[in-house]
């Protein structure tokens, strides 16, 4: 049987039968792998961007040294490790009594130091330029800020602890941002070799002894390491730490998932075309076989194995294609964007081989199932059909399987589900409008041409074929119109939703009294009203009445946000950039409401209705979550957690806390903290620019892997394309060489032809547009929840690229039956 | 009329009908046909387009179920055999030759001929296939396809792949329908030099009054009755 399957497959192969589908597969597997491994490319190398923010992919920091097991075990998974002890000490110039001490934020860092991200120093008056290393023995690596302050230069020694240290260099910033959010004051590395020199770490000592690990594989190094930390130990990485940073890498990472899901459906559309035109054709040998004596169950092998083997070799082929696709894509990005991109795992390289395999056994097992029952007498009478009623039953599990495969590709079930479903949509609109469309042309036929009266007499006498080319043309149209026109629409409105002139520095620990001056300062400044916002750090106790502590919960986030003070506010206005997802918003008077943040909510298990008590030193309020909200955590604006209604927490001391935009000039920026300094000497302000730069620049990489990732979907689309019109190239011979038998002049059939296809080209085009322009706003709504306002120019580029596509695909199987004989071609028909 | 059956009757029919369902009533292709054909005997079934003669051949060879009626090959009655047992048997005992010839259009001539013992588990199908294109006067054309032959030509193929499982039945349906004159003669003269060595018995469907002479003995079908 192998032997019969495996010849069946060479010659069907060199005889050009199984060469479409083999095509279509290998594509399918390389379009889903090339853009799987891509988008994993890019994913990794996203992460890396945002993990200098922490200057690590994860790190682990205690109140006493680390136990040595961590990092053993981050070793053992071939992950990059070093460690730090950061602590806070007074740092002043030996040499200038009229500078004094400074108290500077010391880290002492050991080789290897930072895993991720390079320390920056100024390179003449605008360039700064990467600097390698650590500090020398006996050598101090200061911040610009610090060496202001001290008047110290190259060479000059500073005093630190019981140590004088000569200043190496002198740093604009060093990559870890995320972890000391807090701290206002300069940042000084030294070598770890020189800190027992300078006697600042003694038992009893508040420092902070630090991991750091890196690498591929390090994600599941922080899932092992969350069940190893200890009491006074913590786990942190970029995205736990920075809520905005974890919202654009999230959104950039859905973008990407939509585009290899698209690509999964296109791929699943082409195999599903060209699986059906192929076994079509093997009715007439698995006739003849049955007739000759095959078994039922032999004539299923000999083709299921065949479709094995197309499979195989489909996947073969395809994983090539995937390999050079997503090198050349690679190649390309970094040549554009300078943004390195590790490798990635062999997981979407899997994906693509399974999804090839669902698809070829999925699409095929129903016509195969039709072929082993088409019954014998079919070598007598041609137009006798084969039909099972397990294909249909078939058919809906491998539906399944694609749906599952797609989600499963997608690596997000929102934007699984909603691709899908707006392609089930669009399939089941298509079968209406198919509907509809051939019972208006029977109705209204003879009032046509005579050439669009015969064009459109085809659509209506192949009801079934016209059904399946339009559900599967729209489709094709719609993801080619979600991949080049949408996405991009898309994307623009994510990123107008991210300010240019977002805030980038935060003011708090400001005192009431400290507002008004604050303000005015800020006003000048920058000529806008700065909104103050209350702040009230106080303690979760209770849970509906029920005592909690971290112990309560098995959230590792959830013990944290127990563990330390919860950043509690008061607004009567819900703030820009906040949604009501579920409840209502405080209504006036009222007192006792708590608005929570969904994200936080679902960590601490809480709903609409329960209580939460917040004690700040003995005082307690107990609070009802009466809505929970959805935050834009990547406007940088301030937001909070949790909000009460104005005077609920009045019982509890405040402070203020501010957001505005420093001057971009130095000096001016400089003047203007010096200014608020002046103003509010305990407040504290925290310099978020390094933060949103490097969101902006994720952004703007996004942008740029989605446009290679397009380039590829397209190839996908156009094999869609051409798939669908091929399905009824054959009965389109045939009819063309009756036509012409009975006389009908070429330039008539061509004309009839070209009705045909516009007609097609038109419909599916627009149903393409609907659906593009329905998903997108889904999309926009749903998933990244920004707004999006139609573009009107996909429907010209939707109806005429389908049109224009629809005419040359169908034209090109046409063009050679106007050329032969009719006799020729009605005898190969026959 | 029940036909006698004898130790010599290899193919019978008794009061076979084959009737299918039209939008308003019921359509009797074949109406109580019964026949009998003697081993090694040749039998025409000749009549005007649309009489029922290819329906007819269908269920005779058990390609078809009858609506009512029994088909007996020798002793067995084919409607007690399922689809696949009726299959086996076909693969022993049965060949066919067909208008259109029902090449596979990937294989080449020695494998389509090899094509019915492959599918049985021949061992020696390559060799026994080459035999037999040679008998047909194929041998120097063993590893052409079909698109590479011409219609007698192909017609020689299906001949010897209606012979190469030595069956004891042969059916041909309007063999020569798709061929010039000469060639046709040429064919048939073929079919019945094989089917006189081979001692094989020979019903085929035709409308040639020429193809149906040479045959031993003729029924003639009429809105599908044999008149």
């Amino acid at each position: 049987m192998l032997k019969l399957a495996w010849r069946q497959f060479i010659r069907e192969f060199a005889h050009g039968e199984a060469r479409v589908l083999l095509i279509a597969l290998a594509l399918a597997v390389a379009s889903v792998g090339s853009v799987g491994l891509f988008a994993e490319r890019v994913r990794l190398a996203l992460a890396n961007q945002a993990n200098v923010l922490l200057g690590a992919d994860v790190m682990v920091s205690g109140d006493r040294p680390l136990p040595d097991a961590l990092e053993a075990e981050a070793k053992k998974r071939g992950l990059a490790t070093t460690r730090s002890i950061r602590f806070g000490s007074m740092v002043g110039n030996p040499d200038r009594a009229d500078a004094p001490p400074i108290l500077s934020d010391v880290k002492a860092v050991q080789p290897g130091y930072p895993l991720r991200g390079t320390i920056r120093v100024r390179d003449g008056e605008t360039g700064e330029r990467s600097v390698a290393g650590l500090p020398k023995v006996g050598e101090i690596w200061i911040d610009e800020r610090l060496a202001n302050r001290v008047g110290g230069q190259i060479g000059t020694p500073l005093q630190v602890g019981a140590a004088q240290l000569k200043i190496g260099l002198i740093f604009k910033e060093e990559p870890e941002v995320a972890g000391n959010f807090l701290t206002m004051s300069p940042k000084i590395l030294v070598n770890d070799a020189d800190l027992a020199a300078t006697q600042l770490v003694q038992p009893g000592t508040r420092a902070s002894w630090r991991l750091h690990v890196a690498g591929a594989g390090s994600e599941a190094f922080t899932t092992w390491a969350k069940t190893q930390i200890g009491a006074g130990q913590r786990l942190d990485t970029v995205r736990e730490l920075r809520p905005e940073v974890r919202s654009t890498l999230e959104r950039a990472e859905q973008f990407l998932a939509m585009a290899a899901l698209l690509s999964v459906i296109l791929a699943a559309v082409a195999v599903a075309l060209a699986v059906r035109s192929f076994l079509r054709r093997e009715l007439d040998a698995a006739a003849l076989m049955r007739c000759l004596g095959a078994s039922r169950a032999k004539v299923w092998g000999i083709f299921s194995l065949q479709a094995i083997l197309i499979g195989t070799c489909g996947a073969v082929f395809g994983l090539l294609g995937a390999y050079l696709g997503q090198a050349g894509l690679g190649f390309a990005m970094q040549y554009v964007s300078q943004m390195p991109l590790p490798w990635p795992s062999v997981m979407p390289a899997l994906r693509a081989v399974a999804v090839g395999f669902v698809l070829i056994l999925g699409f095929a097992l129903p016509p195969l199932l039709a072929l082993a029952n088409v019954p014998p007498l079919k070598v007598l009478r041609r137009d006798l059909s084969a039909g099972s009623a397990w294909g249909w039953l078939v058919g809906l599990i491998a539906l399944a399987a694609l749906v599952g495969l797609a989600i499963w590709q997608a690596g997000d079930v929102k934007v699984g589900a909603l691709v899908l479903g707006g392609t089930a949509a669009l399939l089941a609109v298509s079968a209406v409008v198919s509907a509809v469309v051939i019972s208006l042309v029977s109705k209204y036929l003879s009032k046509f041409s005579p050439a669009l009266r015969l064009g459109l007499a085809n659509l209506k006498r192949r009801k079934l074929a016209t059904g399946l080319q339009l559900a599967c043309l729209s489709l094709g149209v719609m993801s080619l119109l979600l991949l080049t026109q949408v996405s991009g629409d898309l994307f623009d409105a994510w990123r107008k939703a991210i300010p240019q002139d977002a805030p980038n520095r935060f003011l708090i620990n400001v005192l009431p009294d400290q507002v008004a001056p604050l303000t005015d300062t800020l006003k000048q400044a920058s000529s806008k009203q700065p909104a103050f916002y209350p702040m009230i750090r106080a303690r979760l106790v209770q849970v509906n009445g029920k005592p909690v502590s971290s112990q309560s919960f098995t959230d590792e986030r959830a013990k944290r946000l127990v563990d330390r003070e919860f950043n509690l506010s008061m607004s009567s206005t819900l703030m820009a950039g906040n949604t009501i997802t579920s409840g209502q918003w405080f209504a006036a008077g009222e007192r006792d409401g708590l608005s929570l943040e969904d994200g936080i909510a679902k960590t601490l298990n809480v709903n609409l209705g329960d209580t939460l008590t917040f004690d700040q030193t003995g005082v307690a309020v107990t609070l009802k979550i009466t809505s929970l909200r959805k935050v834009e955590w990547d406007s940088f604006k301030v937001n909070f957690f949790a909000l009460a209604p104005p005077g609920s927490l009045d019982a509890m001391p405040a402070t203020f806390i501010t957001a505005f935009r420093a001057p971009p000039a130095p000096a001016q920026a400089d003047a203007l903290s010096a200014a608020l300094s002046q103003a509010a000497p305990n407040a504290l302000m925290i310099d978020i620019s390094e933060i949103a730069d490097k969101v902006q620049e994720i952004v703007g990489q996004v942008a740029k892997a989605l446009q290679f990732v397009m380039l590829f979907a397209l190839a996908s689309g156009l094999l869609v394309l051409y798939a669908a019109v091929a399905t009824t190239q054959d009965e389109r011979k045939y009819d063309t060489a009756i036509l012409r038998v009975l006389g009908a002049a070429r330039a008539q059939v061509r004309k009839a032809a070209a009705m045909e296809f516009i007609v097609l080209g038109l419909l599916a085009g627009g149903l393409g547009a609907l659906g593009a322009t329905l998903v997108g706003a889904a999309f926009a709504k749903r998933i990244l929840d920004v707004p999006y306002v139609g573009n009107p120019s996909i429907w010209i580029y939707g109806t005429c690229g389908a049109v224009l596509g629809v005419l040359i695909a169908g034209w090109l199987g046409v063009r050679k039956t106007l050329d032969a004989s009719p006799l020729q071609t009605i005898r190969a028909a026959s | 009329m029940i036909a006698l059956l004898n130790a010599s009757t290899l193919l019978r029919a008794d009061g076979l009908t084959k009737s299918v369902a039209t939008a308003d009533h019921a359509l009797t292709i074949v109406d109580h046909v019964s026949l009998s054909v003697a081993r090694g005997e040749s039998l025409a079934i000749v009549g005007a387009s649309g009489s029922g003669k290819t329906t007819l051949l269908g269920l005779l060879a058990g390609l078809d179920r009858p609506t009512s009626g029994e088909v007996f090959w020798g002793e067995t009655a084919l409607s007690t055999l399922d689809e696949d047992a009726l299959a086996a048997k076909r693969a022993q005992r049965i060949g066919f030759i067909f208008q259109s010839f029902q090449l596979l259009p990937a294989l080449t001539a020695q494998e389509n001929v090899a094509l019915p013992l492959e599918l049985a588990g021949a061992k020696d199908a390559n060799a026994r296939a080459d035999q037999w294109l040679t008998t047909v006067g194929l041998g120097a054309r063993l590893h052409h396809t079909p698109r590479q032959l011409s219609g007698g030509e192909q017609q020689r193929v299906a001949i010897a792949r209606a012979f190469v499982t030595a069956p004891e039945l042969v059916f041909a349906d309007e063999p020569t329908g798709n061929l010039d004159t000469k060639t046709g003669d040429e064919v048939v003269n073929l079919m019945f030099d094989l089917n006189a060595k081979a001692g094989t018995t020979l019903v085929l469907v035709t409308h040639d009054v020429k193809l149906a002479a040479r045959c031993a003995r003729k029924i003639t079908l009429s809105e599908g009755k044999v008149c």
